[in-house]
């Protein structure tokens, strides 16, 4: 099965980013954030004010996540993805200032995927409920920021062949238009 | 009459969560299977790979097997031989979600008001739905439901005149709406006639139906087969990637209505459909 997935780290380079298709199946490994909706908020709250993020975002991966609590001697949680449109209201912000990758479940809205083209971005689809596995690839995770928001709380990971798929690409394919077709029967 | 203590009902509640959560029921791990036998996308059985293994873990491991451990939502059918001793059964069933969602690790979703949204960090209240039967018996049936499939259910009123073919084209329509949100492959429960609220109702409870089997009402099981091969063709497929597998099973409850009524509910459910039964 794993035989013709593509392995790339982040961050993310032009190079790979411009290599990258939809329907690529990936394995990622190195940094990434985590976020979703009060974080984000946070995060545009901060820039409205003119302030630093928790961390630099240029050529990162933000992962849309609320994990289960960790048990004792866990790096993390089960920690699926969540549906990604939610952080739509966001996302465009964050490519302005250097995210390079987003990773969720879920379409994107148009303006998003507008702005992963302009901005040289891609959206891959996690496997939704797909909680242990996902753990499983995450090697470290530490709160970096908003740790008041408990599963909602922004982190740093470490991640090593984090499985995904590519769904929409920096040449503007989006993989929710167009994969069903060639199953669909009418 | 007999009587059951509130502290074991809240035991037996406990546990049911973190199993709920952790071990998903046979009936669906063997549509899973299946699933990955007939996917023709690549990526969609790569998908479905994918998931059988996050289901075999979370059994070994007692991890569990989505982030989003969901709501707990409850059946009970309640002999009117056997009451409750020390409490109502209400209490003893909170007890149990609250004692299961702290020792199992598990999520907690729930808001105390669905407009200020302060979370009341013990996943309670949970939602029950009580029933009375013959005998002495106690069944509890749990589900944890997550809510990026329960936002895309949805209900009709449709008239009299709409039909089966109204009714069919809405739950079509619905699946196709919902697309990659709640997390295909699906299982689809549909209500169809009683009252507004009844026929919702409907839509939950039969999703608790054992998807390996055939739905007792003819005209139900005919509409089911038809409704999943429609649902099926859509090509949604595996997380909405494309594929010939989007809905693990259809399943239907009906109810009689008013004359010129025709309601239709429809309960999207994931595949990570998680529910355990016990009879005390
Ligand atoms: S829809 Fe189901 S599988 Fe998907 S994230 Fe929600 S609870 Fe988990």
């Amino acid at each position: 099965m794993s035989n013709d997935m593509k392995k790339i780290t982040t961050p993310l380079t032009s190079e790979v980013l411009e290599d990258l298709k939809i329907g690529d199946r990936v394995l990622i490994s190195g940094v990434m954030y985590t976020s979703r909706d009060a974080a984000h908020k946070r995060m545009l709250d901060a820039l409205d004010r003119g302030e630093d993020l928790p961390a630099d975002l240029a050529g990162q991966i933000i992962y849309y996540v609320g994990p289960t609590p960790a048990k004792p001697g866990e790096v993390i949680g089960s920690a699926g993805p969540t549906t990604s449109y939610r952080m739509d209201p966001y996302a465009v912000r964050l490519m302005e200032i250097g995210l390079k990758g987003m990773i969720g479940k879920g379409a994107r809205g148009p303006a998003v995927i507008e702005a992963m083209k302009k901005h040289g971005a891609v959206y891959f689809a996690a496997i939704g409920g797909a909680g242990v596995v996902i753990a499983r690839s995450i090697k470290e995770a530490e709160v970096i920021a908003y740790d008041d928001l408990g599963p909602e709380a922004m982190r740093r990971i470490v991640v090593e062949e984090f499985p995904a798929v590519v769904a929409n690409d920096v040449h503007g394919g989006n993989l929710y238009e167009v994969g069903y077709k060639e199953f669909r029967k009418d | 009459m007999r009587t059951i203590p509130s502290t074991k009902i809240s035991e037996t509640v406990r546990k049911m969560c973190i199993q709920a959560a952790c071990e998903l029921p046979r009936d669906v791990s063997d549509a899973l299977e299946k699933a990955a036998a007939e996917e023709k996308s690549p990526v969609g059985r790569d998908i479905i790979e994918r998931i059988r293994e996050n289901v075999r873990l979370g059994r070994e491991e007692q991890r569990p097997i989505c982030q989003d451990t969901g709501v707990s939502v409850f059946f009970i059918q309640k002999g009117c031989d056997v009451g409750v001793d020390g409490g109502t059964l209400g209490n003893a069933i909170n007890t149990g979600v609250k004692l299961g969602y702290e020792d199992g690790y598990l999520r907690k979703s729930v808001v105390r008001h669905p407009l200020d949204r302060v979370n009341t960090k013990t996943n309670t209240p949970a939602v029950i739905h009580f029933e009375e039967v013959e005998g002495d018996k106690l069944t509890i049936c749990m589900m944890a439901k997550g809510a990026g499939c329960e936002n895309m259910s949805r209900l009709r009123m449709l008239t009299p005149a709409q039909g089966e073919e109204g009714v069919k084209d809405f739950i079509v329509e619905t699946v196709k709406k919902g697309w990659a949100n709640p997390c295909p492959p699906v299982v689809v429960g549909v209500g169809i006639g009683g009252t507004f609220e009844v026929c919702a109702l409907l839509a939950k409870k039969a999703l608790l139906g054992d998807l390996g089997e055939k739905n007792p009402d003819p005209i139900l099981a005919r509409i089911e087969a038809e409704l999943l091969e429609r649902i099926n063709n859509l090509g949604i497929g595996p997380q909405g990637l494309g594929g010939t597998v989007t809905a693990l099973g259809v399943r239907i409850l009906a109810h009689p209505c008013h004359i010129a009524s025709l309601p239709v509910a429809v309960n999207m459910e994931c595949h990570a459909h998680r529910h355990v039964k016990v009879t005390l």
